[in-house]
């Protein structure tokens, strides 16, 4: 269980994290979202005590970090998988760790063992490649067994084959019912792994709700159809009164599933040469979120006749317990030929409760 | 004593205090062979036969402030906040250790020292001997040195937490600044002797008459004064070690 109540960071005159509110809950996989530089390291920084919060406060298993005894037994933390003294030997490292914890040395290499370092634990540490550095951190972090752990982007500059490691390791975790709270800026990443997200952009928060219902209500779903009689079907649309833009030959639908489009030019006995549903791919949905969040934007070239319309942020939904594994959403589809499909006016439809 | 076993780990884990101790031995025991063998030991009085174990002071500096730099040099320092939340706790393990090796290290080398040059030199200009309270304070007092200079230098680091800046200050401070600081004109003859540096030295220097041609004035602090002197510099520099270390995010 990590809590974080009104937490604010200023550096100097930036301000890093801005009045934060937020709960992680033990037995899932809890992502931790937001653009580079939207404040999610420091957020970590601030749980561990690392750095003084401006105002608010954080807790971890129910107390201050710094008031933790023994904290190594409790919270187990990788923010940074460079913090290790090149010339030191995987195993004095964690060794020191211990020691100070008073964790006995059997689990020094009991944990060595787990991430697959035993056969190199003698060698400097400087000398391994990032990701045996990430496993040595990720050893740290489970040094004492702790019941909530923090990774800060694990899987950053992993391979495909250490990613997947690190992900079914992390599920592993929260199967054993522990807090696991991860930082990404990737959200298909996310999607693969955390059964809960809290979003974060700018430091502010911009949702926190289950993954699934992140995914079904972020991302904008329209229609691609076809048609010899065009013209005829925009008017019958229109009567229906759905939205509708031209691409090349073919209208792009908003707001309306399929089955309902097909059935209109059914009754009006219009001719469809197509007919298909297109899901936006994960990043627009993401970028679309944290849009006005980005700290070192670029001015967007995608974003055309107000396209990427940036929303309010929504209200955080209740949480809502993990389900089962859900399957990975549709990844990136191509880009959408012609302008991008307009979003509703409105900010984000509301989050169904209990759905 | 946990605590001082986990900085004993870091300390010892690593290659640079091996390096280090090793240069203060032989800077230590080199300038001793020196001044025993010159012109017969003509010069072999106890405070010059040790002016290599001064300089393996300064050494002794650089390994005590660098315990603390690599540790923000490469973020261990965090590890070791993760692992040990109060902050002041750890820097006191960090300094008593240091202090410790200091005291045993200063000692141990010096006694050292001066036993060889004893064994060498053979014609000293006063009978090499450790027996007043006197002949061990100029011999052995170097393990107090060595042990606030190595409280001095954690401290240091702790407040730059940069190696390159701090090993300048803990070398440029003894080597430049104080001896700078006598040439001004009144201030600096009247304060010069009592900045720490200059003072420790007093803790090792000769009284009586004989040796007094070695020394640049009479006037100063004594032996005592100027080893409390330097070990009060070196508390303040930790109290504020320890406040910014407090204050500051890691």
């Amino acid at each position: 269980m990590i809590e974080a109540i009104g937490l604010t960071k200023y550096y100097g005159k930036t301000l890093a994290v801005d009045d934060l509110s937020f709960t992680v809950r033990p037995g899932a996989v809890t992502g931790f979202l937001g653009p580079n530089g939207s404040g999610k390291s420091t957020t970590m920084r601030l749980i561990l005590g690392l750095d003084n919060p401006t105002r608010g406060s954080t807790k971890v298993a129910g107390h201050r970090y710094a008031q933790l005894s023994k904290p190594l037994t409790q919270v187990g933390a990788l923010l940074d998988a460079n913090w290790i003294h090149p010339n030191r030997s995987a195993r004095s490292h964690l060794r020191f760790m211990a020691a100070s914890n008073k964790i006995p040395v059997s689990r020094v290499d009991e944990v060595l063992d787990i991430v697959g370092l035993s056969s190199v634990a003698k060698r400097a540490a400087g000398k391994f490649s990032l990701g045996m550095k990430q496993r040595l951190g990720l050893a740290g972090a489970l040094l004492g067994d702790p019941q909530v752990l923090l990774f800060d982007e694990p899987v950053n500059g992993l391979d495909p084959e250490g990613i997947f490691w690190v992900r079914t390791f992390m599920k592993n975790l929260a199967a054993q019912g522990k807090t696991v709270f991860v930082s990404s800026h990737l959200l298909s990443e996310m999607a693969l792994t955390a059964d809960h997200l809290i979003v974060i952009g700018r430091g502010r928060l911009i949702a926190d709700s289950s993954t699934e219902e992140f995914i079904a209500r972020s991302t904008q779903t329209s229609v691609r159809v076809r048609s010899p009689r065009l013209p005829e079907l925009r008017s019958v649309l229109g009567q229906a009164g759905l939205a509708f833009t031209d691409a090349d030959n073919a209208l792009i639908v908003t707001g309306a599933p399929s089955e309902q489009i097909g059935d209109l030019a059914g009754a009006a006995g219009i001719t469809l040469h197509e007919l298909s549903p297109q899901s936006g791919s994960l990043e627009e949905a993401f970028i679309q979120l944290t849009g006005d969040s980005v700290e070192y934007g670029t001015s967007r070239a995608v974003s055309g006749q107000g396209g990427f319309a940036v929303q309010p942020p929504p209200q955080p939904a209740g949480f809502r317990p993990p389900g089962a594994m859900r399957q990975p959403p549709p990844g990136a589809l191509p880009p959408p030929q012609g302008p991008p499909p307009p979003l509703p006016p409105s900010p984000l439809p509301p989050a169904p409760e209990g759905r | 004593m946990t605590m001082l076993n986990v900085e004993r780990i870091k300390l010892f884990s690593t290659r640079s205090p091996y390096w280090c101790l090793a240069s203060i031995v032989f800077a230590g025991f080199g300038f001793a062979t020196l001044f025993a063998l010159v012109d017969n030991g003509h010069a072999a009085i106890p405070y010059l036969i040790l002016r290599g174990v001064n300089l393996g002071m300064s050494i002794f500096m650089v390994l005590a402030a660098l315990a603390i730099t690599t540790e923000y040099r490469f973020g261990t320092i965090r590890n070791t906040f993760l692992a040990t939340p109060r902050r002041p706790a750890v820097l006191a393990a960090k300094t008593l250790l240091l202090a410790l090796i200091g005291g045993v290290t200063g000692l141990v080398v010096s006694v050292g020292c001066f036993y060889l040059a004893k064994a060498l030199a053979q014609d000293p200009p006063l009978p090499l001997e450790l027996s007043s309270g006197d002949d061990w304070r100029q011999v052995a007092g170097y393990g107090a040195l060595f042990a606030i200079a190595g409280v001095i230098a954690v401290s240091v680091g702790t407040i730059v937490r940069q190696s390159a800046g701090a090993i300048a200050i803990v070398l440029l401070w003894p080597l430049l600044f104080e001896s700078l600081f006598t040439l001004i004109p009144t201030v600096g003859p009247k304060v010069g002797p009592w900045l720490p540096f200059t003072a420790a030295d007093k803790w090792v220097s000769p009284t009586n008459s004989i040796t007094d041609v070695f020394q640049s004035s009479s006037s100063g602090p004594t032996p005592v004064q100027g080893l409390l002197v330097f070990a009060g510099a070196a508390a303040v520099l930790w109290v504020v070690a320890v406040l910014v270390l407090q204050r500051r995010d890691a």
